[in-house]
């Protein structure tokens, strides 16, 4: 708790004439110039392939791989609902696997590949995971969605993988794709609509070749 | 179009588009990501800056100085406000302490300033910078210390919140049989997906606000008031809405700082509340204390129900009322309803998916099934025996307008192989797994409130509707196109459907169930008028056309829906006072069987069957969807949800996703659903009552009563977690 207590960073008298000329002209007059703390935003330069396309991006290094795409890349279907893992909306595709892209920085991706949720399929051109979601209806507020489904994807091939879960009951054996496979391996994707019986259903729909 | 008296047969009765099940026509670009919430329209504003929010780290006192200095010279910082430099804004709705501004904190995580900065890295990291000192106060933040000397609650019409009904005292003392037990429920959080979130645009005085919010209306008219302007130079614009379940109810500090600071910029600027604020710095659902007392004769008959609810707030109003379906649920001629309110110094308590309801249903419910124990009878049974006739208990003059929980309860019976539960706690053994079932009622009312819409004619055969109403995640967008498609004759696909915006016809807007049908009967309303302007224009009566497949007949000829070229109608529907004589409601029998581990006391549920009555089922797979979503939702409620209070600091503790235990996919292993085939003709022309608040309304009892009926473990304070009936788990055998 911070009650009755004061505390200040430490006062560095580090100063980057080019990084903080679009702030000074906005210190109010009253303020003390010229004691800025830490140092300025580094900037490093990122490639990414990003749904088949090769993306060169400027980024502070505090960028995340969430906020690279959604704010630098204007790909905003990956959902931001927490900023700290907890929540999986901001599941995408990192050369096939599931991540959390609020959980790496940007500047950990050098090279990689990322599939999002536009990166899969288009109103047009629904990729069949897509499909069954609407079929199932498999969301509600629609803010998980993309998450679930990049994530929903990612499971069918982890299972075919035989990569094993908590619920099996034989982990020497390939995992099945069954409903308590699909919920175990869901259960990072929060949706609070309470659309999981559904999502379930999407699943096996596309697992067993349908949708 | 004054709705004033029960709906006859109309065309919805022969309806084609309306009562399908059809996929969520927004389905498209929700599933591909495409559909924009707030926080990402890039698109309707250049130059946004980015504003991140400070919360207060002490829950009542006074700022005494703050210390932005390093703040304001920190990398790409543009702006930074801060409470003790604005003038306290206003109230608006449902606001209870003041969203920004002056030197008082009145509870935790109240936002105190906010940085403005070209990135989102460079605000979050200068806010960070920002010193705060405090001289903290005292507070009252124990509520279960505090409720004992709570005051009765005020009703609506301002007297204290006491009904009665015959004799409760003496009744309760002759029943022969009897329960006397005290139920905790505690705070909760709405934890919807999308934290509250604001992009504010200045245009000269005019401000626009793409924001999260469910209630378009009263946020206009609310934001005037915070600001201190004009609502008409306000505008609000809400297409896609990620979940609110209550929480986006009311403007909150996202909007209110993002346009402060947009002025202080003289830019545009962005704000997404973090999500470690939601819990403290939003509303949530208050904690309740509910006794009930209930007596009966050994045949089952209630003769005396007292239920009396405890719950605080901030402002000592607005708490949770755990009693609403009391009065309407079962029969008995003695009755007390009491509803007592705390002051505390927590955050803001306010409406959760159906406030009071949701958590008197844990009370109710579980009391039943305890009576039903003690006299040895079925809890169907029961509360079958104590269905009141055509009329509220104690109010001869007000019937229910059409009400099928017997049909909920039996039809469930059947259904969910209720033959096979044993009614001795304890005696099924699954392997390692305890298993029990349990049961339980559920009652929501059903309001139904004014509102408008705009339906045009594009002149080529396609129809555009456009209406403030929201859609949070509901199905707004889907029901509202198959009424217009219905009442037009144009397929689903001919109609486009704009929702949100406050430049449009004010909606009903969601919440409180009452969306669904308030939002049909205005489009309906306003297709109405836009069907006797056509007529208008091709000279023919258009009440007594056939609008049918894209073409009208009328005056034996028949005419293309495009001949009548581009029409724009407003219109909508207002509710008149014959519906007082009514009580509107929705029913459910709630069904769940769960297992508790015998050795570890883990406890899983296995299936839950919702049976609902909500009269017309407008679109059955997102009506499905709305209900197994709060049966989701109610068995947080009823196992793992709880904001805990630190009643040293007065804070809720657990206030992010890690901390906050919601159900998750593994949870909840299979659902089901069932809507009766009903019509409620006093609800509205579509004779269609809402069911997103039904869903949540006695699931929670219903685990509860399972998990008992699994171990013979009665535990009264939600959540049931294992900390509570480890200890008196059975004997291992």
């Amino acid at each position: 708790m911070a009650d009755n207590v004061k505390t200040g960073p430490s006062r560095r008298t580090v100063i980057a004439a080019g990084a903080v000329s679009a702030a000074a002209t906005s210190i109010p007059a009253y303020a003390k110039p010229a004691q800025l703390p830490g140092k300025p935003p580094m900037r490093v330069p990122v490639s990414l392939e990003v749904n088949g396309q090769a993306k060169k991006l400027e980024l502070d290094t505090r960028t995340t791989l969430l906020d690279a795409l959604r704010e630098h890349l204007k790909l905003t279907g990956t959902k931001k609902g927490c900023d700290h893992g907890q929540c999986g909306a901001c599941t995408v595709l990192v050369n096939g696997e599931r991540i959390n892209s609020c959980l790496s920085l940007a500047v950990q991706h050098q090279g990689d590949k990322v599939t999002t949720i536009e990166g899969l399929g288009t109103p047009d051109k629904l990729h069949a995971m897509q499909s069954a979601f609407i079929k199932h209806d498999g969301y509600q507020c629609g803010y998980c969605t993309p998450g679930q489904i990049c994530s929903a994807v990612a499971v069918l091939d982890e299972i075919r993988a035989g990569i094993p879960s908590h619920v099996q009951l034989d982990v020497s054996e390939p995992p099945p794709l069954s409903n308590m496979e699909f919920r175990e391996r869901m259960s990072g994707n929060i949706c609070r609509c309470g659309a999981y019986s559904n999502i379930a259903a999407a699943m096996a729909d596309v697992a067993g070749g349908g949708a | 179009m004054e709705f004033n008296a029960p709906a006859g047969r109309n065309l919805f009765d022969a309806s084609k588009v309306v009562g399908k099940s059809t996929p969520r026509i927004d389905g498209p670009l929700k599933t591909t990501g495409q559909a924009p919430y707030a926080y990402e329209r890039h698109d309707v504003v250049a130059n946004q800056a980015y504003g991140y929010i400070v919360g207060s780290a002490i829950a009542k006192g006074r700022i005494s100085a703050m210390d932005a200095e390093a703040a304001r010279a920190a990398p790409g910082v543009i702006a930074v406000i801060l409470a003790t430099e604005t003038k306290p804004v206003g109230k608006g709705m449902s606001n209870y302490a003041p969203l920004f501004g002056g030197s008082d904190i009145a509870h935790y995580h109240q936002a105190i300033a906010c940085v403005v900065a070209e990135t989102f890295e460079q605000a979050r990291s200068a806010a960070a910078l920002i010193r705060t000192s405090y001289d903290r106060s005292a507070g009252r933040f124990d509520f279960p210390k505090l409720a004992p000397e709570a005051p009765l609650a005020k009703d609506e019409e301002g007297k204290p919140d006491r009904q009665t009904v015959g004799d409760f005292d003496s009744a309760f003392a002759a029943a022969e049989v009897k329960i006397d037990a005290t139920y905790t429920t505690p705070d909760e959080s709405h934890a919807m997906m999308e934290p509250h979130a604001t992009i504010a645009a200045w245009d000269g005085d005019k401000l626009t606000l793409w924001t999260s919010n469910q209630m378009i209306n009263w946020g206009k008219e609310s934001m005037g008031k915070i600001l201190g302007m004009d609502p008409k130079n306000i505008r609000l614009d809400s297409p896609y809405i990620g979940g609110g379940f209550g929480g986006k109810l009311f403007i909150r500090a996202d909007a209110v700082v993002a346009a402060l600071a947009a002025k202080q910029a003289k830019r545009p600027v962005k704000i997404a509340l973090q999500r470690p604020l939601m819990a403290n710095n939003t509303t949530h659902r208050h904690a309740t204390i509910q006794r009930l007392r209930i007596g009966a004769g050994r045949d089952g008959r209630i003769t005396a129900l007292a239920h009396e609810n405890w719950s605080g707030n901030i402002n000592g109003k607005e708490g949770e009322n755990g009693t609403l379906q009391t009065p309407v649920l079962y029969a008995g001629a003695n009755r007390l309803i009491a509803n007592y309110i705390a002051t505390l110094d927590l955050p803001e308590g306010n409406a959760m998916r159906a406030p009071g309801e949701a958590v008197g249903h844990l009370a109710l419910e579980v009391a039943m099934d305890e009576l039903a124990e003690k006299l040895g009878m079925d809890p169907i049974e029961l509360r079958i025996r104590n269905e009141p006739k055509s009329t509220v208990p104690g109010k001869p003059e007000k019937r229910f307008s059409d009400r099928n929980l017997v049909r909920c309860l039996r039809e469930g019976s059947t259904r969910f192989g209720w033959d096979r539960r044993k009614a001795k706690p304890g005696s099924v053994r699954d392997g390692q797994w305890l298993v029990g079932m349990g049961v339980a009622a559920g009652y929501r009312a059903a309001p139904a409130n004014k509102s408008a819409a705009r339906v045009r004619l594009d002149g080529n055969g396609g129809v555009i509707v456009e209406t403030d109403m929201t859609d949070i995640g509901t199905g707004s967008y889907t029901i509202i196109a198959q009424t217009a498609a219905e009442t037009l004759g144009v397929p689903l696909e001919k109609v486009k459907v704009t929702l949100g915006d406050s430049d449009h016809p004010a909606a009903a807007g969601s919440g409180g169930q009452w969306g669904a049908a308030s939002s049909t009967a205005g489009v309906y309303a306003a297709c109405v008028t836009l069907r006797q302007k056509i007529g208008q224009t091709l000279g023919f009566d258009g009440d007594k056309a056939e609008f049918a497949g894209g073409k009208i007949k009328a005056n034996g000829k028949s005419f293309d829906l495009a001949e009548a070229g581009k029409l724009s109608v407003d219109g909508g529907i207002e509710f008149g006072k014959f519906k007082d004589d009514y009580d509107v409601g929705t029913y459910a029998a709630h069904f769940a069987e769960v297992a508790v581990n015998a050795y570890t006391g883990e406890a899983r549920i296995r299936r839950m069957l919702a049976v609902c009555d909500a009269g017309r089922i407008l679109n059955p797979l997102s009506a499905r969807s709305q209900v197994i979503g709060a049966m989701v939702m109610a068995a947080g409620a009823a196992m793992m949800e709880e904001l805990v209070v630190d009643t040293r600091f007065g804070f809720f503790v657990n206030h992010d996703l890690a901390g906050y235990e919601v159900p998750v996919h593994a949870d909840i292993p299979a659902q089901d659903v069932v809507f009766l085939d009903t019509l409620d003709p006093i609800i509205s022309p579509l004779k269609a009552k809402g069911v997103g608040e039904l869903g949540i309304c006695g699931v929670g009892a219903a685990i509860a009563n399972a998990m008992y009926n699994a171990t013979g473990v009665r535990v009264r304070e939600y959540p049931i977690t294992l900390d509570k009936y480890f200890e008196r788990m059975p004997m291992l055998t």
